[in-house]
């Protein structure tokens, strides 16, 4: 029973090559959620003062965004247009409390797949550090999360990082939750979305989908789909057969009929709201 | 390493001041600044992230404290509502804008938002509406509905300016228990037990229906830290709980079988720190899961199994009116339409859990908790523990919102039962989770309404069925299936009537009292009916209404007949010019939208005010002693509403002297006399007119005392009392009458009790003498896409009969209003699914749109001063103004309740929109 606060990454990871299992916390705002009224019993790592891992720094031709930044820290920051979508997101995680503390790096590592943060991150091209007394690896996010609250972060490593690599010139990104109430909701469907336009046409399109799927994903048909197209020819693309790869469910915020056809509204939306900039 | 984590000290700023403190490893802020530092003016709602009460500053930023380990906060400053409201500067202002518009009305969610306003203003001084909702919207607010809170904190610049209002009768007077609530400083249920208290810990049921036994219970009584383990067998009395005599059904602890998800079977009380790593599974019991009935087709289905031996067919009971011939009148019609609708649980989700604590003093029990009715409480108090009445007292807290589900007990039987057996004082506080699962709910309602009318838009008849799921255990159903046949007609007359309701028992959680026992539900189907009627007979739908609007003289479905007072007419007379508006505004929108329509909906409503044809007294007491202090026992519970208000003001007024000369003693049974419950819109009627009578009581013994004429006037100064009579000023000596055991050397005690009568078995009586008028109107966006519905604006017509406080009524119309748009839109308790605050959606800041409310007094018979109750009749109208919007706008007709975006989206499909 102790509760860790190293300023030190070599302490934490230090601190998480034990033999008991160790509690990596850094918001909390999905941690205390989960443990609800048991009382815990345990150790706590609390990474919000490792020295490095709070931040958005420039890194090579990409972006780094350290384990420990919050979604304020994201808001805060000046980041080119294709990190829009991240921000919308950014704006839409709970509440303006949840925003202050909560962290991009727990998002995913809570891997819910209504997690706010993830589709506009899979736009991004995300990839995420993962460091461990064993040394550092990096994985796309898309392989990261393997299902509902899993990931493939083991009991000893740390998400240090999430890399956004480099953007194509004009780049500009989207987001779109579609949810039962105005603030603190948990999506419907959700939609984030990274375009390159040149002349009023797609060049490239990366659109992700969350809370259709266990897992968000990436829409590779439709993005292929969608190359060329201007805005009309981009939405009349935006059909049910690209989605096929969805499985969306029924449950108390909506049917599975419903969630389809919230989701290829959102992703008409994204586009619109790119498109007309 | 930080050398604090290993030693488990903490070190940090709280409000300026440095502290200390060992945390728990887990131990959350919102606990540790509760617990360790005496910080209650850190409310917990839900322990989620999910009510934002518990928002605090850590190092200026607004977070939720429960989400937070207390030793995140080491070497930072941590700010509360209570350190921020003493000195600084936007709190300051905050606090006076928040009292100004009313923006705190139970107050448990008051510190979350003054925070997060802080936070707001510290950064941007001059907000408008939108900054400030995405500011607030991580703050859940029950009672105000938003809007006077946004205005609040929009205005708070403005606070050095704001004009401080009169406070007598009929003045927008600020609340008098207000400044406490912005100040952090009211306290709620669990603010006040003793420290070092036992804690008790309720074991539930897991299953909607089970048998179940017991293993080793003094094994587990004898572990460590646990104090005493209770059950049935521990109960002196009456093992039943209930609030209708002949439907005292519930027990305290479950025997053997449990007929709900979070029926009670024990209780461990014990040290804090045990109870608070006990682990409910560990406790020795084996769950057999039976197959339970969750609805009330299965409950009604040939050879159901029954909950209750003697409740045939699962019908715990039923109510019926009856005028006319209604069948005879629906074959003559020229139109009729038909219908079948479907509401769902309803949670109060009062932001406050239910919380108290009791003790033993003197071989008497005190059991102080939230309460929405002391004197039941103690009623039922002395049944189950074998007491006399005498021998237990009843003290309130504040009330974080009750809204019917606080009139039946929750906490008090534990508490009680475990003070008595453990002879120490011992509190408990409901998890989120605990209250939402194990207290009560608004019933669903099944509805078959069939409603005739001729060409000319006079309507002919009306049939209605109605079946209410009344859960498990009695709780109020027997009122909901009184009271939903009395006004299931609406505020119209119809002459050939038939209504008829059942409450009908499931293995859900009871279904009680919820703001309007069920005339929201029957209100749905009637109001939405009648604009598909009005649509058959080519007539505008305020003027259907207009046509067959209720008036003096013409008598209710009940053969009732009020002369003066009936305001329907008035209230949707009122909604006109923003009607016309409305539709005008309405026709442009969609000619430039072709995805997104606006529709203009309006809903009249009724609603009478205290019980249905059974006593309904209130008592007051007032006295004067010897150094000239008025005091006034004001025993009717403020749960949020405003009566520490009101009623103030009602006896200030009919004593004859300004309020602040009024000293009030609050409710506690062993000094105030029972004002009744506070529930059915009742407060401002029955306990106004009895503290106004027992104001006129002692006026009349002070003008006897100086041989003086009724119109005199009385002054209190400096403890001598003047009698002012035309040119005569009589002093009146006080000191020199004999004190009695109170102190009190002039006393008047008066009871009023709405003078009703029984219905006979058609229902045709005299169920209440008075009832309260309201209108809405709509406007509500739907995105035919999404099937989104958005409401625009609100404007609420509502007849008062007098307002006794013009600001609690605007705040009792927005907050009732958001009730009803949340009932309507999104609001579904699934047992076992939705037992928290994310799941289960209320309303948020950006959910609630303008409202404006429109004023009416047509004085009533019997109210004080004219005035007519108002709390239920405000959500009424909304939910069906909301869905008569929509149908304005797309020709869809909604029949379920709520019209979530799914359910709304394949409604559009089915009538054809793409």
């Amino acid at each position: 029973m102790s509760y860790l606060s190293p300023t030190t990454l070599d302490e934490a990871l230090g601190a998480l090559d034990g033999p008991g299992p160790v509690a990596v916390i850094a918001g909390g705002t999905d941690w205390f959620p989960a443990l609800g009224e048991r009382a815990f019993v345990g150790t706590m790592l609390d990474v919000t003062r490792v020295a490095g891992l709070r931040g958005i720094t420039a890194s090579g031709d990409g972006w780094r965004i350290g384990g420990a930044t919050t979604w304020s820290d994201i808001l805060r920051a000046d980041l080119p247009s294709a990190f829009d979508g991240l921000k919308l997101a950014a704006r839409e995680v709970g509440s303006v409390q949840i925003q202050n503390a909560g962290t991009v790096a727990g998002n995913i590592c809570n891997a819910s797949p209504a997690a706010d943060g993830v589709p506009p991150l899979l736009s991004l091209d995300t990839v995420v550090e993962l460091s461990s007394q064993r040394g550092v690896r990096q994985v796309p996010l898309s392989d990261f999360i393997t299902g509902v609250r899993r990931t493939e972060r083991a009991a000893d490593e740390l998400v240090t990082a999430l890399y956004v690599p480099a953007l194509p010139e004009g780049a500009r990104g989207g987001f779109t939750k579609i949810g039962g109430r105005k603030y603190l909701v948990i999506s419907v469907a959700m939609v984030g979305a990274v375009l390159v336009l040149s002349g009023g046409r797609i060049v490239t399109a990366r659109i992700a989908v969350g809370s259709a799927s266990p897992v968000a994903q990436r829409m590779g048909a439709l993005e292929t789909a969608l190359e060329g197209t201007d805005l009309a020819g981009a939405l009349a693309c935006v059909t049910p057969d690209q989605l096929s790869q969805l499985s969306p469910i029924s449950d108390i915020r909506g049917s599975a009929e419903y969630r389809a056809e919230a989701v290829t509204e959102a992703i008409r939306r994204t586009l619109t709201q790119i498109m007309r900039g | 390493m930080d050398k604090a984590s290993t030693t488990h000290l903490t070190g940090f700023t709280l409000d300026h001041a440095p502290v200390q403190i060992e945390g728990r490893v887990g131990e959350r802020l919102s606990q540790a600044l509760r617990d360790r530092l005496g910080a209650k003016d850190v409310k917990i709602g839900c322990n989620a992230g999910d009510c934002g009460a518990c928002t605090v500053l850590v190092d200026g930023a607004p977070v939720c404290a429960c989400l937070m380990p207390v030793q995140q906060v080491a070497g930072r400053h941590v700010e509360t509502l209570a350190g921020l409201a003493l000195r600084d500067p936007d709190a300051l202002r905050l606090k006076e804008s928040f009292q100004h518009h009313q923006a705190a009305q139970c107050g448990i969610c008051t510190p979350g938002m003054m925070v997060a306003a802080v936070a707001l203003l510290r950064a941007v001084p001059q907000p408008d509406a939108g900054q400030v909702q995405d500011a607030l919207g991580g703050v859940l607010c029950r009672c105000t509905g938003y809007r006077k809170i946004i205005d609040a904190v929009v205005g708070a610049h403005g606070a050095d300016t704001l004009e401080v209002s009169g406070q007598e009768l009929g003045a927008p007077a600020r609340r008098f228990d207000g400044l406490a609530k912005v100040e952090g400083r009211d306290l709620f249920g669990d603010d006040v037990a003793p420290e070092g208290a036992l804690v008790a810990r309720v074991i539930r049921s897991p299953h909607p229906h089970a048998r179940f036994a017991f293993g080793d219970l003094a094994d587990f009584a004898a572990r460590p830290g646990v104090a005493a383990v209770l059950t049935a067998a521990d109960v002196p009395g009456l093992n039943a709980f209930g609030v209708i005599p002949g439907f005292i059904d519930q027990p305290v602890f479950a025997v053997d079988t449990v007929l709900f998800r979070g029926e009670a079977v024990a209780c461990v009380v014990g040290a804090a720190e045990a109870m608070l790593s006990l682990d409910p599974e560990d406790f020795p019991v084996t769950w057999e899961p039976l197959d339970p009935i969750m609805t009330v087709p299965e409950a009604l289905a040939e050879g159901a199994a029954l909950l209750h031996a003697g409740r045939a067919g699962n019908i715990m009971c039923g109510g019926r009116v009856v005028c006319g011939d209604a069948e005879e009148a629906l074959a003559a019609s020229d139109v009729v339409v038909d219908g079948f609708y479907e509401t769902s649980f309803v949670e109060h989700a009062y932001i406050e859990p239910e919380a108290g604590w009791a003790e033993v003093v003197d071989g008497r029990v005190h059991v102080q908790a939230c309460t929405q009715a002391t004197g039941m409480d103690r009623e039922t108090l002395a049944q189950v523990l074998d007491m006399d009445r005498a021998d237990i007292r009843v003290l309130p807290t504040a009330v974080g919102g009750g809204f019917g589900s606080k009139i039946d007990v929750s906490v008090q039987p534990f508490l009680a039962l475990a003070a008595l057996k453990t002879g120490k004082a011992v509190r408990m506080c409901y998890t989120r989770v605990e209250s939402m699962m194990s207290t009560t709910k608004r019933h669903p309602a099944r509805i078959d309404i069939r409603i005739g009318a001729n060409s000319d838009g006079t309507l002919t008849g009306m049939t209605f069925k109605g079946d209410f799921n009344t859960g498990s255990y009695a709780s109020w159903g027997p009122t909901v299936a009184n009271r939903v046949p009395v006004h299931a007609s609406g505020p119209y007359y119809i002459r050939d009537y038939h209504a008829q309701s059942r409450a009908v028992h499931t293995h859900c959680p009871p279904s009680g009292a919820f703001r309007g026992f069920g005339v929201p539900q029957s209100a749905i189907a009637q109001e939405t009916a009648f604009d598909v009627l009005a649509d058959k007979v080519g007539m505008d739908p305020l003027e259907f209404r207009l046509t067959n609007a209720l008036r003096d003289g013409l008598p209710t479905v009940c053969g009732q007949v009020f002369q003066t007072g009936v305001g329907i007419h008035a209230c949707l007379e009122a909604l006109k010019p923003a009607y016309d508006k409305a539709k005008r505004d309405c026709a442009a929108f969609n000619a430039d939208n072709d995805r997104v329509k606006r529709g203009v909906g309006v809903a009249g409503g009724w609603y009478g005010c205290g019980n249905t044809s059974l006593p309904n007294p209130s008592t007051f007491k007032a006295g004067l002693r010897g150094d000239g202090t008025l005091v006034l026992h004001q025993g009717a519970m403020d749960i949020g509403q405003g009566s520490n208000t009101v009623i103030v003001q009602i006896f200030a007024h009919a004593f004859g002297v300004p309020v602040a000369d009024v000293t009030v003693q609050s409710a506690d049974t062993d000094i105030t006399p029972d004002a009744g419950k506070t529930s059915a819109s009742r407060q401002t009627f029955v306990s106004g007119n009895a503290a106004r009578l027992a104001g006129e009581a002692l006026r009349a013994q002070v003008l006897r005392q100086a041989n003086a004429s009724d119109t005199a006037d009385i002054t209190l100064e400096n403890g001598l009392v003047h009698v002012v009579d035309g040119d005569r000023v009589h002093p009146v000596d006080l000191s020199r009458l004999d004190p009695d055991a109170e102190g009190y050397v002039l006393k008047a005690v008066e009871t009023y009790d709405p003078p009703i009568a029984p219905m006979n078995e058609n229902g045709q009586g005299v169920p209440y003498v008075q009832f309260g008028y309201a209108a809405h109107l709509c406007v509500a966006e739907i995105d035919l896409t999404l099937g989104h519905v958005t409401p625009v604006s609100f404007t609420a017509a509502h007849d008062v009969g007098r307002a006794i406080n013009p600001l609690l009524v605007e705040g009792q119309v927005q907050g009732g209003i958001a009730q009803g748009l949340g009932m309507a839109l999104m609001e579904e308790f699934i047992p076992g699914r939705t037992e928290n605050l994310h799941d289960y959606l209320i309303p948020t800041i950006g959910d609630v749109p303008p409202i404006e409310t429109l004023i009416l007094e047509i004085a009533d018979a019997h109210g004080p001063y004219g005035a007519k109750g108002l709390g239920e009749h405000v959500l009424i109208p909304t939910a069906p103004a909301i869905f008569n919007a929509v149908y304005d706008a797309t020709k869809v007709r909604l029949m379920r309740a709520p019209a979530t975006p799914a359910r709304v989206r394949a409604a559009l499909k089915e009538a054809g929109y793409a």
